[in-house]
C-alpha cells in the first residue's frame, strides 16, 4: 500500500506543529522520520493515525483520498501505530491484549480467546518474535512488550506500521533485535514509518530519510549520508558529533569506593563488592546493560540506600551511612537516571526546580523565609548559562522538552562547587543539539578538577565521555578499559567477559562490519555465537 | 496528563532485579488525581457551584406542593406550572440570600446586615480548620481528622479559658495557644506514625476522631471540666478575660475570631509560598522521590505537615469556644472538621480561595436555615447542594464535559515533552 501525505498543516494556537508537510511512503519501504524532540514528528503521525484532525492537507492511500476521524478509521485502513509509551493492559495476557478492541466472539457471546492465541502464535513464529500468547504483559521485559504492540498492529492486517521513537526505551541489544524485526517486516511487504532522533539507527535500517525541523520538511537524505550531515540537517546548524576534549589531567584519587555491597529485598546482591576510585579531573564512565546494578551504585553513593555495606570515602571522609542531605552537603552533585521521577518536581517552576536541593541554604533562604528575588535571579542566570529554552523562570518544568528539563537538572547540580559529580544517563531522551551541549558541560566540570562518574547504557556516550571505562555486569565490575577499546570488546564485557579475555577473543576475529552491532549480527560465525550468549544472559 | 505516567522501567531480562525500579504507575496516577482534585483550576469550582444550584432548584421544584399541584394540569395550563416553579425557586433562593447576606426586607440596616455578620461568624472556624486541611493537601497528605483536632483544640483551649485566672490579653493568647498545641499534638500522632511505620494518615486520623470525641465526652464527666455541683456534661463558661471580643457590639455575634481567621489565611499563604517549610511541603506533596533525591527529609516532613495542619484545626476549635460557644460541650465541634474538608476542596487549597469558600459554605448553612423558616423548603436541599458541589469538584472532567470546556492540558498521546 502506498501512503501519501500532502500539505498537512496542523497548529495548536500560535504554534504551527506541522507546516505543509509532504511525505510519500512506498510499499515495503522503511521511511525514517528524523527530527529533534518537538520538531513535529509525533504530531504528524497523530494526524495520520486519526488522533488529530489536520487543519489542511490530505491523506492518500493508493492515490485515493481518505479522512480518518479516529484511530479506528486508521486501523481499518491498514495503518498501525506503536506508541512510545505502550498502550497495553498490564494485567492482561499477550493474546488478550492483541484481541483488545476487536474481540472475536463465539456462539453465546463468549470470547474466542483461542483464535487470538492462534493468531499470536502464527505471527510470532513467522517473524521469530518468540511470544507466549498466555504470558501476562506486565511480567515481560520492555523489548518484548514492544513486540506485543507490533503483533497487535499486524493482527489487524496493518500494511503501514508507524513506530514512534521505538528505541527510546530499549537496551542496545533490544534495539538490535528490533532492527532485525523491522528488516523482516519490510521483507514481508509492510511499510514502516520509523520516527527517531537517533542517527545510527536511521542509517542502519532506513531506505529513505525525511528530516523535519520546526514543523517543516527540511530535506531528504540517503541512508549513506554521514551522521554529521544528518545531524546538521536536523539541528539546522553544523554539529560536531565527536567531542574533542583535551586529555584528562588526573590528580589525586579523592573518591574511593571499597567493597560496596547493596542487597535487594530478596537478599540478592544488586551491587556486589564493588571497588573503584576516581581521580580529580577524571571521568569514569560506568557501562553496562540496564539493570546490572549501576542505578543502585549511584543511589548508594548518595545515601538513598541506607542498607548499603562497605566504604564510600570522599576526601578521606566516610559517606556511607549519611543521608542524601549530608551527602549533598559533602559536595556531591547528583543527576538521577530518571529526571521526571527523581530529578524534578514537574509542577514546580523552572526557578523552583533550579534550587530544589539548595532552597534552604543562603542566599536562597534567610532563616525559614525564601529569598524569592535571589531564586529568580539564579534562575535567570542559569537559563542564560545553560541555554534553557523556556518562557521564563516561572514556567512549569513539566511543560519543557526533555532536553530542556535535563538542562535544568544539570544546571542545578553544576551550579555550586563540587567535590564529586555523578550523572546517570545524562542525555537519555535528549535531542542531538542538547547532547552536545550537556557533554561539554560535563567535560568542563572535569576540567575544573572534579572527579566525575557517568553511568550510561549508550556505548556512544560512554566512549565519548570516558577517560576510563568500568563495565558492570550482575552487580560486579567486570573490569576497567581505556576509552579507545573497541565496541566489540566492550560488548563482550557487558555480557560478563573480563577485559583480557574479551581482547583475546576479538583479536582472533576479523572486525565486525556493521557499525550498529557491537557484537555484530552480520559478523563472523565466532562473533555471532557471542551474540547468543549475550542475549541469553541478560 | 499523559506525561506524568512514568516510562516503564527498561530493565534487562533476569539480571538482578532493581529494588527501586518498581514505581507503580497506579500510584503516580492517584497522586496526579489527588492534586487535580485538591488544587485544580478555579473556573471549575465556580461552575460546579452553579450546576449544584441548578440541580438544587430542580429539587425545590419537584418537592414544592404548589408546583406538584399545577403539574397535574400541566398540559391544560402550562403557564401555571412554570409560574409556580419559578416562584418556588426564586422564593427559596431569595430567602436564602436574605438569610445569608442581606435582609432587604428588614426595617433597619443593622437588622438587615445581621445576616452577613452571622455568616461571617459561622465561617470563622470553617476557614481556619480548612486552612489546616489545605496545608495537608498541598503536601500530599489527607488529614481527614480535622474534626478530632477541632474537638481537642476546643477542649484544651476552653480549659485554659475557664479554669485559669490570668490578666485579659495574656489569658486569651494562652487559651488560643493551648488549642493550637493540642490540635498540633493530636495530628502529630498521625504524622509520627506515618513517618515511623508507614501507617496511612487517613486511617489513623479517622480513628483519632473517635478517640477525641469520646475522650472529651469523658472529660465532661470529670470534676475538672464540669460546673461545680452539676453533673450536666457542660463545662463552666469561659472567663471574660479569655473571650474573643465582639467586633460590632452586643447586637451581633461576630467576634475577633474572624480577624484570627484572616491572620491565619495570611500566615498559611506565607508559609506555603514564601517559606522554606512550604517549599519542602509542596515538593514532598508533588514528587516524594525527587524531594528525597534532593536531600529533603520526607519522613520528618510528614510529621511537620500534620502538626501544622492539626495546629490550625486546633486553633479553629479554640476560636469556636472562646468566641462563639463560650462553654465546652460534647457537640462543640458540630461538623466543623468535616465541613472544613469540603471548604478546603472548594477553595482549591489556596488561602484566598478558602476564605471565600468558607464564607460561601457558611452562607449556605445560615441562609438555608432562613429559607426553611420562611418558605418551608427543607434545609436538606442545602445539604444536597453542598454535597453536589463537592461531587462536581471531585469530577472536573464531568463539569468540563457539561460546559464543553477544553481540557487543562492538550491531550497529547506521546507526552508533553514532544
Amino acid at each position: 500500500m502506498k501512503l501519501e501525505l500532502r500539505g498537512i498543516t496542523k497548529s495548536f494556537g500560535p504554534l504551527v506543529a506541522n507546516d505543509h508537510i509532504d511525505l510519500v511512503i512506498e510499499p515495503g519501504q522503511v521511511h525514517a522520520l528524523l527530527g529533534e524532540n518537538g520538531a513535529g514528528k509525533s504530531t504528524l503521525m497523530n494526524v495520520l493515525f486519526g488522533l488529530y484532525q489536520a487543519d489542511s492537507g490530505a491523506i492518500l492511500l493508493d492515490d485515493e483520498e481518505r479522512t480518518f476521524r479516529g484511530p479506528g478509521d486508521a486501523l481499518a485502513a491498514g495503518i498501525g501505530m506503536v506508541h512510545q509509551h505502550f498502550m497495553l493492559v498490564p494485567v492482561f495476557t499477550v493474546a488478550e491484549n492483541v484481541m483488545l478492541g476487536h474481540e472475536d466472539v463465539k456462539a453465546g457471546g463468549f470470547l474466542d480467546l483461542e483464535a487470538a492465541r492462534k493468531r499470536v502464535r502464527e505471527l510470532s513464529s513467522r517473524f521469530g518474535f518468540g511470544l507466549d500468547p498466555d504470558a501476562v504483559v506486565e511480567d515481560l521485559p520492555v523489548g518484548v512488550q514492544q513486540r506485543v504492540e507490533i503483533v497487535k498492529a499486524l493482527a489487524r492486517d496493518a500494511e503501514v506500521l508507524i513506530l514512534d521513537e521505538p528505541t527510546a526505551v530499549l537496551t542496545p541489544q533490544e534495539t538490535d533485535e528490533l532492527i532485525e524485526i523491522m528488516r523482516q517486516l519490510k521483507a514481508a511487504g509492510t511499510s514502516i514509518v520509523f520516527i527517531t532522533h537517533k542517527l545510527r539507527e536511521v542509517k542502519a535500517v532506513s531506505d529513505v530519510i525525511t528530516v523535519i525541523r520546526r514543523g517543516a520538511v527540511v530535506g531528504t537524505a540517503e541512508p549513506t549520508a554521514s551522521e554529521t550531515e544528518l545531524a546538521s540537517l536536523m539541528v539546522g546548524r553544523a554539529v560536531s558529533l565527536g567531542l574533542d576534549k583535551a586529555p584528562a589531567q588526573p590528580g589525586e584519587e579523592t573518591f574511593v569506593v571499597r567493597d560496596l555491597t547493596v542487597l535487594a529485598p530478596n537478599g540478592q546482591a544488586v551491587v556486589d563488592h564493588v571497588s573503584f576510585s576516581v581521580a580529580q579531573g577524571e571521568i569514569l564512565a560506568v557501562a553496562g546493560v540496564q539493570g546490572n546494578g549501576q542505578t543502585e551504585l549511584t543511589e548508594a553513593i548518595l545515601g538513598l540506600l541506607p542498607s548499603a555495606e562497605g566504604s564510600i570515602a570522599l576526601d578521606g571522609k566516610e559517606l556511607r551511612g549519611l543521608s542524601p542531605d549530608a551527602a549533598l552537603d559533602a559536595g556531591i552533585g547528583f543527576v538521577p537516571e530518571d529526571r521526571k521521577v527523581d530529578g524534578l518536581v514537574l509542577d514546580f517552576s523552572v526557578a523552583e526546580n533550579l534550587v530544589l536541593d539548595l532552597y534552604d541554604k543562603p542566599p536562597y533562604a534567610r532563616g525559614i523565609a525564601l529569598n524569592l528575588p535571589e531564586i529568580r535571579r539564579n534562575a535567570e542566570h542559569r537559563i542564560t548559562e545553560f541555554d534553557i529554552r523556556t518562557q521564563g523562570p516561572g514556567q512549569e518544568v513539566g511543560r519543557l522538552s526533555g532536553g530542556n528539563q535535563q538542562k535544568v537538572v544539570l544546571a542545578r547540580e553544576l551550579s555550586r562547587p563540587l567535590k564529586l559529580f555523578i550523572a546517570s544517563q545524562p542525555t537519555r531522551g535528549v535531542d542531538v543539539g542538547s547532547i552536545e551541549f550537556l557533554h561539554r558541560r560535563i567535560v568542563a566540570e572535569r576540567d575544573n578538577g572534579t572527579p566525575v562518574i557517568i553511568v550510561s547504557t549508550e556505548l556512544d556516550e560512554v566512549v565519548e565521555l570516558a577517560d576510563r571505562i568500568a563495565v558492570m555486569y550482575r552487580g560486579r565490575i567486570v573490569g576497567f578499559a581505556p576509552p579507545t577499546t573497541s565496541r566489540e570488546v566492550l560488548g563482550l564485557m557487558m555480557a560478563g567477559v573480563p577485559y583480557d579475555e574479551a581482547m583475546a577473543q576479538v583479536s582472533d576475529q576479523p572486525a565486525a562490519t556493521d557499525p550498529l552491532h557491537q557484537t555484530g549480527t552480520t559478523g563472523t560465525p565466532g562473533t555471532t555465537d557471542q551474540t547468543d550468549t549475550t542475549g541469553a544472559s541478560q | 496528563m499523559t506525561d506524568q505516567q512514568p516510562v516503564p522501567p527498561a530493565t534487562g531480562e533476569p539480571a538482578p532485579e532493581a529494588p527501586s525500579a518498581a514505581a507503580p504507575a497506579g500510584e503516580a496516577r492517584w497522586a496526579a488525581t489527588f492534586r487535580e482534585i485538591t488544587t485544580g483550576p478555579f473556573g471549575v469550582t465556580v461552575l460546579a457551584f452553579v450546576l449544584a444550584l441548578v440541580i438544587g432548584g430542580l429539587l425545590i421544584i419537584v418537592t414544592d406542593p404548589d408546583v406538584t399541584e399545577t403539574a397535574s394540569y400541566l398540559f391544560a395550563r402550562p403557564a401555571d406550572f412554570f409560574g409556580a416553579a419559578w416562584s418556588a425557586v426564586s422564593d427559596a433562593y431569595s430567602a436564602m440570600f436574605r438569610g445569608a447576606v442581606f435582609n432587604y426586607e428588614a426595617p433597619t440596616f443593622a437588622r438587615g446586615i445581621r445576616s452577613l455578620t452571622e455568616t461571617m461568624t459561622v465561617s470563622t472556624p470553617l476557614i481556619i480548620a480548612a486552612l489546616g486541611v489545605a496545608v495537608g493537601f498541598r503536601a500530599g497528605l489527607f488529614n481527614i481528622g480535622a474534626q478530632g483536632q477541632v474537638i481537642i483544640g476546643a477542649a484544651i483551649g476552653g480549659y485554659v479559658g475557664f479554669a485559669w485566672n490570668l490578666p485579659p490579653v495574656l489569658h486569651l493568647l494562652l487559651a488560643l495557644l493551648g488549642g493550637v498545641l493540642a490540635g498540633g499534638f493530636w495530628a502529630g500522632i498521625a504524622g509520627f506514625l506515618k513517618a515511623r511505620t508507614g501507617a496511612h494518615e487517613v486511617i489513623v486520623t479517622i480513628m483519632l476522631n473517635y478517640v477525641a470525641l469520646y475522650l472529651v465526652a469523658w472529660f465532661l464527666t470529670t470534676s475538672a471540666f464540669t460546673r461545680p455541683g452539676s453533673n450536666q456534661p457542660k463545662s463552666p463558661g469561659v472567663k471574660d478575660t479569655a473571650q474573643l471580643p465582639l467586633l460590632l457590639g452586643d447586637q451581633f455575634r461576630l467576634n475577633a475570631g474572624f480577624l484570627v481567621a484572616i491572620l491565619a489565611a495570611v500566615f498559611v499563604w506565607w508559609l506555603m509560598s514564601r517559606s522554606t517549610w512550604g517549599f519542602r511541603f509542596r515538593a514532598v506533596g508533588s514528587n516524594q522521590q525527587a524531594a528525597r533525591t534532593a536531600g529533603m527529609k520526607v519522613a520528618s516532613s510528614f510529621v511537620l505537615v500534620m502538626v501544622v495542619s492539626g495546629a490550625l484545626a486546633g486553633l479553629a476549635g479554640a476560636v469556636q469556644i472562646l468566641g462563639t460557644e463560650k462553654a465546652l460541650t460534647g457537640g462543640i465541634a458540630g461538623s466543623i472538621g468535616f465541613d472544613a474538608i469540603t471548604v478546603a476542596l472548594l477553595g482549591r487549597s489556596k488561602p484566598l480561595g478558602i476564605f471565600f469558600a468558607g464564607l460561601l459554605y457558611a452562607g449556605l448553612n445560615v441562609g438555608g436555615r432562613a429559607m426553611e423558616a420562611s418558605t418551608g423548603t427543607s434545609i436538606n436541599i442545602v445539604l444536597v447542594i453542598q454535597s453536589l458541589v463537592v461531587l462536581f469538584i471531585a469530577a472536573p472532567p464531568l463539569v468540563r464535559a457539561i460546559f464543553r470546556l477544553p481540557a487543562p492540558h492538550p491531550v497529547v498521546v506521546k507526552g508533553a515533552s514532544a
